[in-house]
């Protein structure tokens, strides 16, 4: 199923400027790879070691995701790469 | 608001608080209570400079002194590399979070902690401090954010590199983040505008202001495990980073949480715990005790970030907004973590806007490290667009109210990050202000102003675990684990009456320690009344169902035959209350259940405030006070209202005169609440408030977090009253009567 990433502005670099960009992927993990063919590099900044790099959430349809690349996408969504934030 | 419109018995009423006889009558116990046999007393040696090379030092002298039974300093810390650990919310790097703790090769800012003592009692531990020598090279250091980003500025962190959501920068910097979101055609937005305003402010470092200092005691036993007792706002938080930071198996340590007084985010770091771990260790497995001075917590603790903000938004003659820009500089203090991301990502958070650019920086400064503080980086950065907001409005000649509501943000329109909004309550805020008689009322008087400003926070979810037993008499024990700031065991425990149908009185909730209950997160994030809600609902249910099992066998006919209805089973005539059930009980009923939440709804308020200005001292009275805020359903309304008064009169300690002041060599001279002004009751009128409620469809109750929202406004409230008041625009807080006197020399002819 194909879904809306919204490329970071400080990635767009990687992208020849595109906001946005439509990509099929089952988990987030394909997601990242599936991006990382097309703009090679970009998965490098958002993984390390496997994983999201720390200080990066991933935002689905305006959730945050605890489960980072583990994340299945049970349908057509819209998914942001935001940095992490703290509450008091 | 009107009872007999609720669809709820228990939700929406007013009950005493379970711990409000403890805590009224002195009994109830405080970090700073905790006594235990043969219990030590620690303290720390600070650092008196704001930048400096250890080059040595010798503790022999203190050693020698009577009473004194350990001294520990960064050495004692176990080496830990670049290992970036999840505080819950958002990242830190562990070696940072140690270098703080007790300082290794530097120093980083006046106050941080060097070495600490465990002796007899407190006197002699003061004393010894003094008997330490410490050898220092003093080094130039930087206090200012946009200082510290230029080029030849002193650097803090050598091996720093700038992040940009993964991409790394390749040169020494004190720039530790850079965050950008970005939308639309920002050129295109201005050349649409009519009406541009673009200013520049600051605000200052700020404190959270609880009253309780940090205090915890440490008991290392022999066999290896730690037992810590602290005032904390999140038992396994302490857990985790103690484990982390001692590099001990987390199942090792055990955390009793004491009450607490008060927090605001400043109370999820730890500081003493693993100080006063490594003392008892050292003290052949004492228990030690430490607990902080005021001059300690202000000057050792983590305050909130100083900022520079630039912010540009232009507006057609109708008063649509055509584009918003913003530049946010915060300083994080001596290693990185400013709340910038969410002082980016609130700053336009209220408004629908198509071309938008936010850039942020998190930059690294002599000054103490940064922890969270109240919707963390909202009031810094809400200050200044909501003070452009009004100054648009003045321009266009329009309604301050209404040019708010025509650029609302509505249930699905995009925030500046990025995410789309759910149900949302703005725009019923927004309506309750005007309507409400404050701002419909006449001000009159010479120097007297009228101010409005929004305020915007995300709100959390987070992990939280409860458990509950019924009792014989038919009361239901109800063990949590988050810790109670706002009154959350009064919210908590009536969300579970409510699910069991049966009264507030019959739940005894209790907060206990880390061995005792599954995992919960900090009370932080204006969490907990939405995230253990969840918990407790879950459990209710649970439960109800093992209750409903427990009828069908007493009446011997399968479980479906069993209705249950508002707290009473029946089944074909048959009749038997929560109460009369549980007497009945041969097995006993408990369950847990655990939860992780994501359905947390964004909050929004509208603060009015009116003000008197005395031009020749500029000192600003506040004569009314209304705060406005969709607070979700208020599951206990005096709580909620509390919450919106006590963020709103911290809004005005920060707004009006609260601040760090240094010296030339970046020493904090303000190390006590004479000298930090935070409002009393003496500086504050009766706070009036409006509870707007936009019930959250991602809680079974409605909840939506209300705990932060309010300290947003106050800030940008007051500068656009003393505005109205007086013509002279303040963009720098503290708007201390100096500095208002100067603006008003500045703007009066």
């Amino acid at each position: 199923m194909i879904h809306e990433v919204w490329i970071p502005p400080v990635h767009r670099d990687l992208t020849g400027g595109l906001e946005r960009v439509q990509v099929e992927a089952a988990t987030v993990s394909a997601l990242v790879a599936a991006l990382d063919a097309r703009f090679p590099g970009i998965a490098a900044r958002l993984t390390r070691d496997g994983k999201l790099r720390p200080g990066i959430a991933i935002a689905i349809d305006g959730v945050l995701s605890p489960r980072g690349l583990r994340q299945r996408l049970h349908a057509p969504c819209e998914i942001h790469f935001v940095p992490a934030m703290a509450g008091g | 608001m009107s009872r007999t419109s609720s669809p709820y018995k228990v939700i929406g009423s007013r009950p005493l608080r379970p711990d409000g006889i403890d805590k009224v009558t002195g009994r109830a116990l405080y970090g700073a209570d905790v006594k235990l046999p043969g219990m030590l007393h620690g303290k720390v040696l600070r650092s008196p400079h704001a930048h400096a090379r250890i080059l040595s030092i010798d503790a022999s002298a203190a050693l020698a002194l009577s009473g004194v039974r350990a001294v520990v300093t960064g050495d004692d810390m176990p080496s830990i590399g670049d290992k970036i650990a999840d505080s819950g919310e958002s990242v830190v790097n562990l070696r940072y979070v140690s270098n703080n703790l007790l300082a290794r090769d530097r120093v980083l800012y006046y106050g941080h902690a060097v070495a600490a003592v465990a002796a007899d009692n407190v006197h002699i531990a003061e004393d010894a401090l003094r008997l330490i020598k410490v050898e220092y090279e003093v080094l130039p250091h930087v206090l200012d954010g946009r200082a510290a980003m230029r080029a030849g500025a002193p650097i803090l962190l050598p091996e720093l590199r700038t992040d940009e959501l993964g991409k790394q920068g390749d040169a020494p910097t004190n720039v530790a983040a850079h965050i950008r979101h970005q939308r639309g055609d920002l050129a295109q937005g201005f050349a649409e505008a009519d009406v541009i305003v673009e200013r520049t402010f600051h605000t200052a470092t700020v404190h959270q202001g609880y009253i309780e200092p940090q205090t915890a005691t440490a008991l290392w036993n022999e066999d290896d495990t730690l037992h810590i007792w602290c005032s904390t706002q999140g038992a396994f938080y302490v857990q985790e980073q103690v484990a982390e930071l001692l590099q001990m198996p987390t199942s090792h340590i055990m955390v009793t949480p004491m009450e607490i007084g008060g927090g605001f985010g400043g109370k999820i770091n730890v500081y003493l715990e693993p100080v006063a771990a490594l003392l008892s260790r050292k003290t052949g497995r004492r228990p030690v005790k430490m607990t902080m001075t005021r001059a300690d917590v202000l000057a050792g603790t983590g305050p909130t970030s100083g900022s520079y903000i630039r912010v540009k938004m232009g507006a057609r003659h109708d008063g649509a907004f055509t584009a918003a820009e913003a530049e946010l500089v915060y300083e994080a203090g001596a290693y990185p973590g400013s709340p910038v991301g969410s002082g980016c990502g609130s700053i336009f958070a209220a408004y629908k806007l198509e071309n938008v650019q936010v850039d942020g920086y998190d930059v690294v400064v002599n000054r103490p490290k940064s922890a969270a503080y109240r919707a963390p980086g909202g009031t810094n950065a809400i200050f200044a667009s909501e003070s452009v907001v009004d100054e648009l409005a003045e321009k266009l000649g329009l309604d301050p109210l209404a040019l708010r509501l025509q650029n609302a943000v509505r249930e699905g329109d995009r925030r500046v990050d990025g995410p789309v909004y759910n149900r949302i309550g703005y725009v019923e805020t927004l309506e309750a202000a005007r309507a409400h008689a404050h701002y419909q009322a006449p001000l009159t008087g010479k120097h007297r102003g009228r101010g409005v400003a929004a305020g915007f926070w995300f709100n959390w979810g987070g992990k939280s675990s409860v458990t509950a037993s019924v009792n014989a008499d038919g009361a239901v024990n109800l063990i949590e684990g988050s810790t109670d700031i706002g009154g959350s065991r009064a919210s908590i425990a009536m969300q579970l009456a409510e699910t069991l149908g049966i009264p507030y009185e019959d739940i005894r909730p209790q907060v206990v320690g880390t061995a005792s209950v599954g995992y919960n997160d900090v009370t932080g994030g204006s969490r907990t009344t939405f995230g253990a809600g969840w918990a407790v609902y879950e459990v209710g249910n649970k439960l109800l169902a093992e209750m409903r099992q427990r009828a069908a066998d007493y009446w011997d006919v399968p479980v479906e035959a069993v209705a249950v209805d508002n707290g009473v089973f029946t089944q074909n005539g048959d009749r038997l209350t929560f109460r009369e059930l549980a007497g009945k009980l041969d097995v006993p009923v408990t369950v847990s259940a655990s939860v992780h939440p994501q359905g947390y709804g964004p909050g929004f308020g509208l603060h009015i405030v009116d003000v008197e200005v005395d031009v020749e001292t500029g000192k600003v009275t506040i004569l009314r006070y209304t705060a406005v805020q969709d607070v979700g359903t208020a599951i206990h309304p005096s709580y909620v209202e509390g919450q919106l008064q006590g963020g709103a009169a911290q809004g005005v300690g920060w707004a009006l005169n609260e601040e760090y002041v240094y010296d030339d060599e970046g020493r904090l001279l303000n190390t006590s609440l004479l000298d930090y002004r935070m409002p009393t009751t003496l500086d504050l009128p009766m706070i009036d408030t409006v509870l707007v409620e936009v019930p959250n469809p991602g809680h079974p109750y409605g909840v939506r977090g209300v705990g932060e929202v309010p300290i947003v406004p106050p800030a940008a409230a007051l500068a656009n009253a003393i505005y109205h008041a007086t013509g002279a625009r303040m963009h720098e807080l503290p708007m201390s009567p100096a500095r208002i006197v100067a603006k008003l020399a500045e703007v009066t002819p």
